[in-house]
């Protein structure tokens, strides 16, 4: 049975809204990790506010991405819905943790203005972002490598904790870390900060660099351990890997010869993330789960799959309109929040120091603990969690 | 520990106790998704027509509570999301070309709203007066219709209709019908009148907190009488609304309805109940008014009201006596607002005043909490009235609930989370009015929102922001 075309041509705007999460979801989610990076108060204060200033306005459009995963993913693939939800309960459930935390870090970490509220809410928001995308990025390796089964009896600890799958949320986080750096050079060029455009031209090299790296491990790794898909990869679906890897190639380039202009930058990250998901879905085509679940036994009736396709195409006739229109308000700084008055109050009152810089320094940006302090932590609560997490939620008799 | 989690997670209870409290936290913040535009729009259409400089002021104070709770919203929404799989594999697996359907829907929405939010927050200083106005409009249309499609959901479970089902599978789908089934009319316009009754009263409550305590300037005056308007006139059509839907759960969803009115067996001259406790078989504590019940159903005491007899023990819903108390208290609570409306209507028609006598301004700052229960307890007489079915005669709880094990964690997490939440969504706009009593109103305009543009460069200082009265034209 060959899967029907309204299945390939939903499936299709599937990986079409999971690019565009990875692209936007994961800028946001990637500036929070720089966050964390940022080091000290005084040290990272400028970055930490250039990325506040990026994300702020977008975070809530960009997360409406996700929503959409889930649901078209529930509406159209009901059976690979419940499986997924079934077998990766624990990292879905930790990525939905990250997702909640990180909102509270964000909206709190704004109005709060003693300096301990602020360290608090600005680590949160930072680890968080972390945890999302490297839990997303486990549940994908596990749907990849075919380790979801299709009647879960219970969470599948082995699907998500296999070395393709573990390697593939580092590879989240790294490509997140990527995206981002890649997205903050032109903000930091537009504002003006010759030196924050250097600070990201660095990371965005370092991390563009680690992130083929892991892609070049997860590749080997999947060569092993799912070699179905491996070779899908180095066939069919390898046009769009190899766009993949030459837009990444093309952005690191670009940093080397210092061509900082906006548009050929994040056009070339884009093309790079939306490339390889794309590859993804070829290379598992025709199945949903290779290759337990076939698209054509996974997808929902016709029905529902047309009404997926006409909520896409409304989304684009009128969701669209409305982004041109906040896009060209922006463009035309007709939407502003003045906050010199503010700034002024505000400083009066105890609290953290405002940073020199008037026109940039938020008097808001949280002060951090030493990074090494911050990454020992972190460490330290992952690796308690981790077992934690084993403890409570292995099946009985034990897996 | 194996071992007891695996019978903890089997059994649906912490599933249901984590759905019911996400579902019980999100309703509220989403009452304010569907109408807080429309209130501060109003507050603000008021403010440029009459060169009111209070009601602006009004308008730019509530469009940054706004912000707050969107994102609350926003994210105690994707919470739920994940749960809908989560935590019902079995519903999602079977039925999700269904019952997901109109969610997806709800995401073309989401997406207008979370747009025209940004518009309207940051467009305040630089569109014109009523650009900016109309920039709130597609918030408003974007409630209602996302309101319209999330109950759409969970009026599917309630009847469902518009599949075809075959060996258990799901053969065919008409999307219109899921959509529209015999519940969706009435569950939409019930819900959007009680968005409107919550974040109306809840609103209008916080300043006649401040009337109670001598601010009687017109500040907060128009503060109290936006919203309290908005809600009283939404309060009697819900009244209605609510007795004709009883009438079709009545008909349509009869073992609810014998739980909400404790009829026990079918009958003729089923007496009405107001309070009272059901145990084995009889009603402690109530009165009773004979044969109002079958009157309310057919307009004749011989009108037969069907009793839960009329089902199999397994298939009747539990805590008949939460569902009943749920019910009267919905019920009262709404004649109570109802007749606070009613009051403050009358004095205005005849004397064109506002109350100010402790006897109104007490129970009026109360109305939005009472608003907030009439809802919540008008969620459990739906969903608990539902059980043991997750889809109405098709599917059974236990049926649907995930076999992964961890609910137990997840539901602790969850409550953990939503009493940070709830702190956050009460405490920022605490902190933030505090802070406006503390500066000038011209400090005000510049007040942080935890989402925003990015910041003006501080130019003119000095640079007017929305002068008072009328605002003349920006540029
Ligand atoms: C401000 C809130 C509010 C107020 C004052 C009322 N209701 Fe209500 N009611 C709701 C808020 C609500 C709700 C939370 O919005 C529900 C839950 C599901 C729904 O569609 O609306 C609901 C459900 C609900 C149901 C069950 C519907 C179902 O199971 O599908 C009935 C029979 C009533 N209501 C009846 C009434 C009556 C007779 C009222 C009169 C005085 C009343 N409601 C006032
Ligand atoms: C419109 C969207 C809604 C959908 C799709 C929905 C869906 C569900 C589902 C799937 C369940 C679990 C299955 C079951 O126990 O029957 C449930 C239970 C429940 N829901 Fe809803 N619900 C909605 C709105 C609400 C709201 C706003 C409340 C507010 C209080 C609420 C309160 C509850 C409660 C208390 C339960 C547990 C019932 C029990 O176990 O006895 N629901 N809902
Ligand atoms: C009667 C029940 C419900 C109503 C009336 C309702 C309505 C709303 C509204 C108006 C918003 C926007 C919130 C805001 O902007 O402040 C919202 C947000 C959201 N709701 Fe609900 N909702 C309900 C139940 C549910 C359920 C059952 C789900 C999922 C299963 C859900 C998922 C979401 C999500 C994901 C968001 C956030 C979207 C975003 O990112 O902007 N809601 N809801």
């Amino acid at each position: 049975m060959s899967p029907s075309p309204e299945a390939i041509a939903v499936a299709a705007i599937l990986f079409g809204i999971i690019a565009a999460y990875a692209l936007f979801g994961g800028a946001d989610l990637g500036g929070g990790i720089w966050d964390l990076l940022a080091g000290s108060a005084e040290r990272g204060a400028a970055p930490r506010d250039l990325i506040d200033e990026a994300i702020t306005p977008v975070w809530e459009a960009n997360h409406v991405w996700l929503v959409f995963i889930l649901v078209v993913l529930g509406t159209a693939f009901p059976p690979a819905f419940a499986a997924i939800m079934t077998a990766l309960f624990v990292p879905l459930s930790l990525s939905l943790l990250g997702i909640v935390l990180r909102g509270v870090g964000f909206a709190f970490r704004h109005t709060a203005q003693r300096l301990r509220m602020r360290q608090l809410t600005g680590a949160l928001f930072a680890a968080s972002s972390l945890i999302t995308p490297f839990f997303l990025g486990t549940a994908v390796g596990a749907v990849a490598t075919g380790q979801v089964p299709v009647h879960p009896s219970g969470n599948v600890l082995a699907a998500w904790t296999s070395p393709t799958a573990v390697l593939t949320g580092f590879l989240f986080v790294a490509a997140c870390a990527y995206v981002s750096a890649v997205f903050l050079i032109p903000e930091a060029r537009q504002r003006g900060h010759q030196d924050l455009m250097r600070y990201f031209v660095l990371r965005a090299t370092a991390a563009g660099i680690l992130t083929g790296v892991l892609a070049g491990g997860t590749l080997a790794e999947l060569s092993v351990s799912a070699p179905r898909l491996f070779s899908r990869l180095m066939s069919s679906a390898l046009p769009l890997v190899a766009i993949s890897v030459a837009a990444g190639i093309a952005v690191l380039v670009m940093l080397w010869l210092r061509w900082y202009y906006s548009v050929g930058l994040r056009v070339a990250a884009a093309v790079a993330v939306t490339a390889v998901v794309w590859g993804w879905g070829l290379a598992q085509y025709p199945y949903l789960f290779p290759t337990s679940l076939s698209l054509a036994a996974g997808s929902a009736p016709a029905g529902s799959l047309v009404a997926e396709l006409v909520v896409a195409g409304l989304a684009v006739l009128l969701v669209a309109p409305g982004f041109a229109l906040l896009y060209v308000l922006q463009q035309r700084r007709m939407l502003t929040a003045a906050e010199s008055d503010a700034d002024l109050r505000l400083a009066a009152q105890p609290g953290p120091a405002v940073s020199g810089q008037p026109a940039l320094g938020r008097p808001g940006a949280p002060a951090a603990a030493p990074v090494a302090v911050r990454m020992t932590t972190a460490l330290v609560l992952a690796i308690l969690a981790i077992r934690a997490i084993r403890d409570v939620f292995s099946p009985p008799g034990g897996r | 520990m194996g071992a007891v989690t695996h019978v903890l997670a089997v059994n649906p209870i912490p599933a249901r106790s984590q759905m019911g409290s996400s579902l019980g936290f999100h309703i509220i913040l989403a009452c304010f998704g569907i109408a807080f535009a429309a209130v501060t729009m109003t507050a603000e259409w008021i403010g440029i027509k009459r060169g009111d400089a209070a009601a602006l002021l009004l308008a730019r104070r509530w469009s940054k509570v706004m912000a707050v709770l969107v994102a609350v919203g926003a994210v105690s929404g994707t919470v739920l999301s994940y749960e809908m799989g989560l935590l019902w594999p079995g519903l999602m697996g079977r039925f999700g070309a269904a019952v997901d359907l109109p969610f997806s829907v709800e995401g073309i929405f989401f997406f207008l709203e979370a747009i025209f939010v940004g518009v309207y927050l940051y467009g305040w200083q630089r569109l014109s007066p009523w650009a900016h106005w109309w920039s709130g409009m597609p918030i408003v249309v974007s409630g209602l219709l996302g309101a319209l499609s999330v109950v759409a959901a969970n009026s599917w479970m309630n009847s469902p209709a518009g599949y075809t089902l075959r060996h258990g599978k799901i053969t065919s789908i008409d999307p219109v019908s899921v959509f529209f089934n015999a519940s969706t009319p009435y569950e939409t316009a019930h819900m959007v009148l009680a968005a409107y009754m919550v974040t109306g009263f809840l609103v209008a409550g916080v300043y006649a907190v401040g009337l109670l305590r001598g601010r009687r300037d017109r500040y907060h005056r128009l503060g109290f009488a936006v919203p309290f308007t908005i809600a009283g006139m939404a309060a009697p059509l819900q009244v209605m609304m609510g007795d004709i839907i009883a009438r079709f759960i009545a008909h349509n969803q009869p073992v609810k309805f014998a739980a909400m009115e404790y009829v026990s067996a079918t009958t003729r001259d089923a007496p009405e109940w107001l309070g009272g406790i059901f145990i084995n078989g009889h009603v402690y504590l109530g009165a009773a008014i004979p044969a109002f019940d079958s009157i309310l159903v057919g307009f004749s005491p011989h009108t037969r009201v069907i009793g839960w007899d009329s089902v199999p023990p397994a298939q009747r819903p539990p805590l008949v006596t939460l569902i009943h108390l749920s019910f009267d208290l919905m019920v009262g609570l709404g004649f109570f607002l109802f007749a606070l409306a009613a009051w403050q209507a009358w004095w205005w028609w005849f004397r064109r005043r506002l109350l100010m006598t402790a006897w109104f301004l007490v129970p009026a700052a109360l109305s939005g909490v009472a608003a907030v229960a009439a809802m919540e307890a008008g969620w459990i007489v739906t969903e608990v009235g539902r059980q043991p079915w997750i889809v109405y005669r098709v599917l059974l709880v236990s049926n649907a609930v995930t076999p992964a094990t961890g609910v137990t964690v997840t539901l602790g997490a969850i409550l953990a989370l939503y009493a940070i939440l709830t702190v956050v969504s009460i405490g920022v706009p605490m902190i933030m009015s505090r802070r406006w009593r503390q500066g000038t109103p011209a400090e005000e305009a510049a007040e942080k929102v935890p989402y925003g543009p990015p910041q003006a460069t501080p130019g003119p200082a000095a640079r007017p922001l929305a002068p008072p009265a009328g605002r003349p034209e920006a540029r």
